[in-house]
């Protein structure tokens, strides 16, 4: 089953290539999105039970990335035909079989039970994701695309040393490959505790600057500020969540071999300095999609900060990964819209949105809402548990700079939001043929209302699901 | 005692690699380095595994012939020949390599290895050519001479996979050395695509994004 969800999209992404007609080849994303989804929503019923020795296979924790991504991947794969209709100019093949390839290696990374292999579908994905950059084929996205290939590649590459350390430290133990993970984890205490830790720092810097942590975030803002919105929504939201996924997967390791407050407080205090940074910038940016990506790498400094927290934390970090998917993939299709209508996404150009492009110009209010944490959607709801079991530490501090973190962004990112949906038109606007159509817009009021049903409630199988994760990210399987 | 001969040679790579201001000679330098690098699993004795054997002939096919090949097509489409005041210069890229390659002897002294010493030089060797790897990566401007980093950056894990090269299998070997392939290959076509944007593959001029 696993394979057949691997295999489909790529395969789709092959008859990209060959289909002669344009249209029909947009009309494969739809197609293929819901096919995966409704594929992998029967090989979840599966997660609990997987042989020890396979290669591939969904267990608790990929099956509910995965399930994200597909989710997220079905939404974008619904925008994407009408996107690419504004845009007759550019030529659609490398995009549509880019984007199909895309959700073929998410499923090898989700799937994989390998370290290594993890690592070959995080590679294969960030060169097969580079064409989708580069869409616009201007000077500002060809810098864009170098950045993507250069900064990905090294960091992943850092990556794969921590991976080749860790089986070091196994071979130092006494194992033998194949190593799957459930081996590794099984009996992680006979692996070589100094090479264990090496490995994973290197890890976390590796799978760090795929995720966009700080300080290994530069690639961020202009990657998602130059491509396409729905390729931002994709890599913000897909992307990487395959690179937290593998982060996972050592944590796991590093966790089963005892070492789990060491792996802590280095995510803790990863996720605090990704969530500083961002702040930092996010203050009087007057570009939305920069703004968008620095916020993306405050989420992403959630995710490891709530895994950092442990326990709840860790599961609503989780959680987290589902609701930040979808609302940032309703902010960047939102923005990208407004981006389509004004010909611009920098202040003092964009101003006054909801009374140009009304449906745009809400969602992205509305998102904007989701993301800092309001009730009902799904962020307020993890960010809430993330925040409680921070301060249920110990020491106070941490859960105090987490909340003070996530205030001084909601002031910063507010600044300009409200600027750009609320202020008055500018009067030297340049004259677009864009106005929202059901198509561009409904997948967005889809995944808003997906993200306000999580915050209110959450399926039991779900729910067991992500408790089964969360345990074996803390290393009990 | 040909193994240290070879590990020798490829730190001695590392060090023509910063100090040359020519491109096609260190694309040379860095194909030699991998070259090297391909047939160490013979020198360390582990010819008498068919997959071993296999790997080596992959790698070397890769490193030796493929790779190559890429860079030249590149080369040829820029028409550029030397790196131009590089941010770190000749000299100062020297010191800092032998510095990088006494930290990377420091460090490996530090963590345990496995009995038998026919190894021992392995660990330092492949940390000094990641950090010399890294080094071209941030102190050269052309684009090409970055990937040239990049190439040397992957050399040195490789070297470090020399380690466990026995127990690794097949499949995920295989992947990371498609993986460089196609890096470098996508790389190239980025290149192209940068020098007919540009009139230049300086990557100065990629610096139009910034907050």
């Amino acid at each position: 089953m696993a394979f057949l969800l691997i295999a489909l999209p790529l395969l789709a992404a092959l008859l990209a290539i060959l289909v002669p007609s344009p249209v029909w080849r947009a009309r494969l994303l739809p197609i293929t999105g819901t096919a995966h989804l409704g594929l992998l929503l029967i090989a979840l019923r599966g997660w609990s039970t997987l042989p020890p020795d396979a290669w591939l296979g969904l267990d608790a924790l990929g099956g509910w990335v995965l399930l994200v991504i597909s989710l997220l991947f079905s939404l974008c794969a619904w925008y994407a035909p009408a996107y690419l209709e504004l845009r007759p100019e550019r030529p659609n093949r490398t995009f549509v079989a880019s984007f199909l390839a895309f959700l073929g290696l998410a499923s090898l990374v989700a799937a994989a039970r390998h370290p290594g292999l993890v690592w070959v579908g995080m590679e294969t994905m960030t060169l097969a994701t580079a064409p989708l950059v580069y869409f616009n084929r201007n000077r500002r996205s060809i810098e864009a695309t170098w950045k993507y290939l250069i900064i990905g590649s090294v960091g992943i590459a850092l990556a794969l040393l921590g991976t080749l350390f860790i089986a070091y430290g196994a071979h130092l133990g006494g194992l033998r490959e194949p190593l799957s993970f459930i081996r590794l984890g099984q009996e992680a205490h006979h692996l070589s505790r100094p090479w264990l830790r090496a490995g994973f720092v290197l890890c976390l810097v590796g799978y760090g600057t795929k995720m966009g942590l700080a300080p290994m975030h530069t690639w961020k803002p202009d990657v998602y500020g130059e491509s396409p919105g729905v390729i931002s929504a994709l890599l913000a939201g897909g992307a990487t969540a395959c690179a937290f996924l593998a982060l996972l997967r050592v944590c796991a390791v590093v966790a089963a071999a005892g070492d789990l407050a060491f792996a802590r407080e280095l995510l803790v205090g990863m996720g605090l300095l990704s969530m500083a940074w961002a702040m930092v910038f996010m203050v009087r940016q007057a570009d939305i999609r920069r703004l968008l990506a620095y916020s993306s790498v405050e989420h992403m400094g959630i995710l490891v900060f709530g895994i950092g927290v442990g326990g709840i934390g860790a599961r609503f970090a989780l959680f987290h990964l589902a609701a930040n998917a979808l609302v940032k993939g309703v902010l960047f299709m939102s923005v990208g819209n407004i981006h389509r209508s004004y010909a611009s996404h920098q202040l003092p150009h964009v101003t006054g949105a909801i009374r140009r492009t009304p449906v745009s110009g809400w969602l992205f209010l509305v998102g904007f809402l989701a993301i800092a944490g309001a009730p009902p959607f799904a962020p307020f709801i993890s960010e809430f548990h993330i925040a409680a079991a921070a301060l249920g530490r110990p020491s106070l501090w941490v859960g105090a700079a987490f909340l003070a973190l996530l205030g001084g962004i909601f002031m910063a990112m507010s600044d300009t939001v409200l600027q750009v949906v609320f202020g008055h038109p500018s009067h030297r606007r340049t004259r677009t043929p864009y106005h929202d159509t059901f198509a561009t817009t409904a997948p967005m009021v889809g995944a808003l209302l997906l993200a306000a049903a999580m915050g209110l409630w959450l399926p039991a199988g779900a729910d067991a699901m992500l408790r089964s994760a969360a345990s074996l990210v803390e290393g009990r399987p | 005692m040909i193994q240290d001969l070879l590990i020798a040679l490829i730190v001695l790579t590392n060090f023509t690699l910063v100090a040359t201001s020519r491109i096609d000679k260190a694309i040379q330098v860095a194909v030699i380095q991998g070259i090297l690098l391909g047939v160490l699993p013979l020198a360390m004795g582990l010819g008498h595994h068919w997959h071993i054997l296999l790997m080596v002939v992959a790698a070397v096919a890769v490193k030796g012939w493929l790779i190559p090949f890429l860079f030249r097509r590149a080369l040829h489409a820029v028409k550029m020949h030397r790196e131009m005041d590089p941010t770190i210069g000749y000299t100062a890229s020297l010191i800092l390599c032998a510095l990088g390659t006494g930290l990377s002897l420091l460090l490996a002294s530090s963590l345990p290895m496995a009995p038998g010493a026919g190894t021992r030089m392995i660990v330092p060797a492949s940390l000094s050519t990641l950090l010399t790897g890294f080094l071209l990566l941030v102190s050269r401007r052309k684009a090409l001479t970055q990937v040239v980093g990049y190439l040397v950056l992957e050399n040195g894990i490789y070297l470090f996979g020399l380690l466990i090269l026995e127990d690794m299998p097949m499949l995920v070997e295989t992947g990371i050395l498609l993986d460089l392939f196609v890096g470098i290959f996508v790389m190239g076509i980025v290149i192209n695509h940068i020098s007919n944007e540009f009139d230049s593959t300086d990557t100065r001029f990629l610096a139009e994004l910034k907050d």
